[in-house]
């Protein structure tokens, strides 16, 4: 009892002058006997907004737990601006969380809710005002401080509960979906909203999502997560245009995949023979480590591949496909094809609509073309976990 | 919709559609019907004669009463028993307070911590009444009895002095008022801690709550509604109550239900009864009043 007031004066005076970072250490946590989070390896620098992006049941929001305290690592440790904070509870940790379902408390109005945590390390009654006020004027609800949380609107009770954990100034906000319950629109003018409140606060967001387009709009740093382990990770851009497995490149956006195997590789070149009899470069920096494995597939995204009719001849440095258009659909900033290749492979094309007078029809003849620097190369998914997902869904 | 019907047959669409409306709007009042019979003549006309009766002057040797507006009658009844009232208040507001103090551990384990066995808990703690409230009552004269196992027991290992007695006290009603109607207290505790978001408890602890204040500031402040509701459930219904003063207690200390049942089965006073009955209604009244009053009354409809 006697140390919780010294903890939160502490708190502010040290989120502001240490070097705030996360880390995971080899954290496993298993629910009986299954894996939730498996060897976690993971480190998130201060002042950053990090998304930890996956499918559900794929360990994210556990791993988030664990941060947050409510859960327990089963092996593991976790630092917390170089403390280890493993077996700390939730509430001698300097972390706080924005919930999926925000969790207000429904018997205090919205002041109560924001000064919550600020009572309860015992900051000064005058000090509470202020910064209770100036965190409601930051998530643009000054004019609400009476209402009950029950009467507010799925929008406000997100700011309320962004605000009830921001003016504890955490040295890391966890984020747990929490735009899940708002309908699209206001989703995307929450995500404007938050990512100016993280600059303007500069605390670090540990944001836990489904949503890859959330995910990469907001995030400086990306890890996609499946089965307790990490995917792939990086900047959006370098997540999705280098994705690492499989698994990343079909989660992360549309991707077409190839099935082959590699045929020579030098310094800057590799050359992948697919599987129906054509032949992919792709720069070998784009290569993962494949441990010996010669079976690999090629990837390109839709978007970076140019579709003209008839045969065309192949710029240099590019790949090129065949093929006869299947279905040709009109969506408005573009045209989506879907393209079955001479190789035995149907591959997805999105061409922007930027005026082109002809566009290629369906039963059409045409060659696809794509620079070799987008393209790359993923280790494929063992066959059985490709099966037992489709189950799954 | 009248100029959508085709000009040739005017009639039959609309009057089909008129037919079908009325059915709906008639159909909650004959779903109704069955309770609302059954309130009506087994409550509603039961509490008219009730209060009326106590305006009314009887004859003790015949029975025969005749409405004479007697007004006094409710200040006369106050005076005479007012001591009653205020041991039923006494004993009542004892055996509530126990009570909720036993029951709130209880239905806190039981919310949080009692898993998938939650039901079976529960039944657990439905079980006494599967056994008549008289029988039950009967059953706590034996262990309260002087040469009952309890005491029995407890004087033979010199813990109680040989001369101890419970049965026949005001400790004895009071025990049995406990023991019968905590059930009532639990139960409403129970809901009110199960409907507690966990996620809120967590957001609690987030924010620098101890487990004590967590349960202070959160879980205690989201119960009190279901404490009052099991306060109202089970204050009211022993604040009546005479069987176990009748059972359990002596002739002293004696409760307003006795009091009310006397009036009727022994003296006859027919009129004296019915005005002590609302009195009594009266208050109980008042109790649901202050609660609508302090919480609202849509957590009356939550718990009751």
């Amino acid at each position: 009892m006697a140390n919780r007031s010294e903890k939160g004066a502490g708190r502010s005076r040290v989120a502001t002058l240490e070097s705030a970072d996360v880390e995971f250490v080899h954290v496993t946590k298993a629910f009986s006997d299954v894996k939730a989070v498996d060897d976690l390896n993971l480190r998130i620098n201060d002042g950053e907004f990090f998304s930890l992006l996956g499918p559900s049941g794929c360990g994210k929001t556990t791993s988030l737990r664990m941060l947050g305290g409510f859960e327990e690592p089963t092996m593991g440790t976790i630092l917390l601006g170089g403390q280890d904070v493993t077996n700390l509870p939730p509430y001698r940790r300097d972390v706080n969380t924005v919930f999926q379902s925000y969790a207000l408390f429904p018997h205090l109005n919205v002041f109560e809710n924001v000064a919550f945590g600020l009572r309860r390390s015992k900051v000064e009654k005058s000090e509470i005002r202020r910064r209770v006020g100036e965190m409601l004027e930051l998530v643009d609800l000054p004019h609400l401080e009476k209402r009950q949380s029950a009467q507010l609107s799925g929008g406000q009770q997100q700011r309320v509960a962004l605000a009830r954990a921001l003016v504890n100034q955490p040295k890391i906000l966890l984020l747990d979906e929490p735009m899940s319950a708002l309908d699209a629109k206001l989703r995307r003018q929450m995500q404007i909203e938050l990512k100016r409140i993280q600059g303007q606060v500069g605390i670090t967001f540990l944001y836990v999502t489904h949503d890859q387009e959330e995910a990469m709009t907001m995030s400086n740093r990306i890890a996609v997560m499946w089965r307790g382990r990490i995917e792939g990770m990086g900047t959006p851009k370098e997540v999705y245009d280098s994705p690492a497995t499989e698994f990343v490149a079909s989660f992360l956006g549309a991707s077409n995949l190839l099935a082959g195997s590699i045929d020579s590789s030098d310094a800057s070149r590799t050359v992948v023979a697919i599987a129906g009899g054509a032949r992919m470069v792709v720069p070998s920096e784009r290569v993962p480590d494949l441990g010996g494995a010669r079976e690999v597939k090629v990837g390109v995204r839709p978007e970076k591949i140019e579709i003209a009719a008839g045969a065309v001849e192949v710029p240099a440095n590019h790949n090129s496909l065949t093929g006869r258009v299947r279905v040709s659909s009109f969506t408005g900033v573009g045209n989506q094809y879907i393209v079955e290749t001479t190789v035995g492979v149907d591959v997805t094309v999105y061409a922007q609509n930027i005026g082109q007078q002809s566009a290629p029809r369906s039963g059409e003849e045409v060659t696809l073309t794509w620079p070799v620097e987008h393209t790359f190369v993923v280790k494929p998914m063992p066959q059985a976990v490709v099966l037992e997902e489709t189950e799954g869904e | 919709m009248e100029q959508l019907v085709p000009a040739d047959h005017p009639g039959g669409v609309v009057v089909r559609r008129r037919r079908h409306r009325f059915g709906r709007a008639v159909a909650p009042y004959l779903l109704s019907l069955p309770a609302g019979l059954w309130l009506l003549l087994l409550f509603l006309v039961p509490l008219a004669v009730m209060l009326s009766l106590s305006l009314k002057t009887c004859n003790p040797a015949t029975g025969a009463c005749t409405m004479t507006w007697h007004w006094a009658e409710f200040p006369n009844e106050i005076s005479l028993y007012h001591q009653e009232f205020i041991t039923s208040l006494l004993f009542a507001g004892g055996a509530t307070l126990a009570d909720l103090v036993i029951s709130f551990p209880i239905a806190y384990w039981i919310a949080f911590h009692g898993r998938h066995r939650k039901n079976f808990f529960l039944l657990m703690l439905l079980v006494p009444f599967f056994v008549s409230f008289v029988i039950r009552t009967i059953v706590w004269e034996f262990v309260l009895s002087n040469n009952g196992v309890f005491l029995t027991t407890l004087k033979n290992l010199h813990v109680l002095p040989s001369g101890f007695h419970i049965l026949g006290t005001s400790w004895a009603v009071m025990a049995g008022l406990a023991y019968n109607y905590l059930p009532f207290t639990a139960l409403p505790i129970y809901v009110a801690i199960e409907r507690i978001d966990r996620r809120v408890l967590e957001a609690a602890y987030d924010l620098y709550a101890t487990r004590r204040q967590g349960f202070m500031r959160v879980i205690f402040p989201l119960t009190i509604p279901g404490i009052f509701a099991a306060f109202l459930l089970t204050f009211i219904p022993m604040f009546g109550d005479y069987v176990n003063q009748e059972i359990l207690g002596g002739t002293s200390n004696t409760m307003i239900g006795t009091v009310i049942q006397n009036q009727f089965l022994v003296n006859f006073d027919y009129a004296g009864g019915a005005s002590l009955s609302a009195i009594l209604l009266v208050i109980a009244l008042l109790g649901i009043f202050l609660y609508a009053r302090l919480l609202g009354t849509r957590t009356i409809e939550q718990y009751l």
